[in-house]
């Protein structure tokens, strides 16, 4: 017999996919933005720190990088507990999202930091800009400039990865689907309409890095 | 019961890893034949061609990978297959694979000069020996650092057909952690496993982009 696709009741249940929706939108915009700070600190440890802080810095990348986002949220939320440490859903939710977008952040950036010749460097600090004034205008911003399109599709991803919080039974957008499934066992065209959802996210939001970037970096 | 952690189940939990790797293998393998249609499409020269490879790339990268494991896992079933998890999880993670593998490979393509391609002719070699002696090898020294870079990503997304019920590493992790209720060493342990086979591989993929870098 051939199966019959019944979208139907998932539709039903389009106020908990907006629910789901609405966590999932400020749990990514909360995890971007602590994320960026976390990321450009670590890489200005990175480039500018001393042995200590670089080796601070570059043990924290290398360990979240090479370690999965999910060992990373269970480590949280179920290990630190019997430390004695017992985060709420949300809290630990953000906690390890926001650790592990640090890390790459730090990454990204560092290159870009990385890449400013020496030389341009000592010609701002040659015509007489300060040294923060060098960092700034010499450094940061071009660095940033460069690496905006990495750093962009890198939140975008981050985005899509805030799913796995799901597994600690966060209520995002991912898991409304596994609620709508257990009320209507439509498991298949549940999680097909919440691809789609999350597909539409992230073209909204790669539209929307790419027009900050026109007006942010359009005559630098 | 619940009972001490122990080296029996650090040595379970190393064994589990097997399945990691043998996943992470297959997916490689599905995700290499889907990766090089996709490449070989994107950097055609017929527009739709480019087009339907821009399509799934886009699509496949804008949708979680979490979601991809549970559409083919219930999908298959739902097209009356009935499949162990290991065959849904191969099959998510070859498209998977197949996109971000397929981006790459098409960005090495396209970066070879097309003037590679005229050189090739004016010796008299055919497309296929272009493409054989002059193309894929630069291609290849370009697209090797970042695909190594792409299988620390792999094996560790590996640990997401945990949810799907496939027992590798993190689900053996789960079990370990509910049988002993040590979950803050469990998941110190997993994630050590993961780091012994990720971070070699960071290494190494960072030095391939030094010393191919210094060959051109």
């Amino acid at each position: 017999m051939a199966y019959r696709f019944q979208f139907r009741d998932v539709f039903a249940e389009s106020q908990a996919l907006l629910d789901g929706l609405w966590v999932t939108l400020q749990l990514s915009a909360v995890t971007i933005g602590l994320g960026f700070l976390v990321g450009l600190a670590a890489a200005a440890c990175i480039v500018y720190g001393g042995r200590g802080l670089k080796a601070a810095a570059l043990t924290y990348v290398e360990v979240i990088r090479n370690t999965p986002l999910i060992v990373q949220l269970f480590l949280i939320f179920f290990g630190l507990p019997s430390l004695g440490l017992r985060l709420d859903v949300m809290t630990a939710s953000l906690l390890a999202l926001t650790i592990n977008l640090g890390a790459y952040t730090a990454e990204i950036i560092r290159a870009g930091l990385q890449n400013i010749p020496r030389s341009q460097i000592e010609a701002g600090l040659s015509i007489g800009l300060s040294r923060v004034q060098v960092f700034r205008h010499v450094e940061m911003l071009p660095a940033l400039k460069a690496v905006y399109p990495s750093l962009a599709s890198q939140f975008v991803l981050m985005t899509l990865a805030t799913s796995v919080v799901s597994q600690v039974s966060a209520e995002d957008l991912f898991h409304a689907a596994s609620i709508i499934q257990s009320r209507t066992f439509r498991d298949f065209e549940v999680y097909t309409v919440v691809a789609v959802l999350y597909l539409a996210l992230s073209l909204v939001m790669r539209g929307g890095f790419a027009a900050v970037y026109r007006l942010a970096f359009r005559r630098r | 019961m619940i009972r001490e952690i122990g080296a029996i189940d650090v040595f379970y939990m190393a064994l589990a890893m097997r399945w990691t790797l043998v996943l992470t293998l297959l997916a490689l393998a599905g995700g290499s034949v889907i990766g090089l249609a996709v490449a070989t499409a994107g950097a055609s020269s017929r527009g739709w061609l480019r087009f339907g490879a821009r399509l799934y790339v886009g699509a496949v990268q804008g949708i979680p990978l979490l979601a991809l494991l549970f559409v083919f896992f219930f999908g298959l079933s739902v097209v009356g297959f009935s499949l162990p998890p290991l065959v849904a999880a191969t099959v998510a993670y070859s498209v998977y694979a197949g996109a971000f593998l397929g981006e790459i490979w098409r960005g090495a393509l396209i970066a070879v000069p097309r003037t590679q391609w005229e050189a090739g002719a004016s010796i008299g070699l055919s497309f296929a020996e272009q493409l054989r002696h002059v193309i894929i090898p630069q291609a290849v020294r370009l697209a090797t650092p970042p695909s190594v870079g792409f299988l620390v990503q792999l094996i560790k997304n590996t640990s997401l057909a945990a949810v799907i019920g496939f027992v590798e590493l993190t689900r053996e992790g789960q079990l370990t952690s509910a049988a002993t209720f040590q979950p803050f060493w469990v998941y110190t342990i997993v994630a050590a496993l993961y780091f012994s086979l990720c971070f070699p591989l960071t290494r190494l993929s960072r030095r391939l982009e030094r010393t191919l870098r210094v060959a051109r």
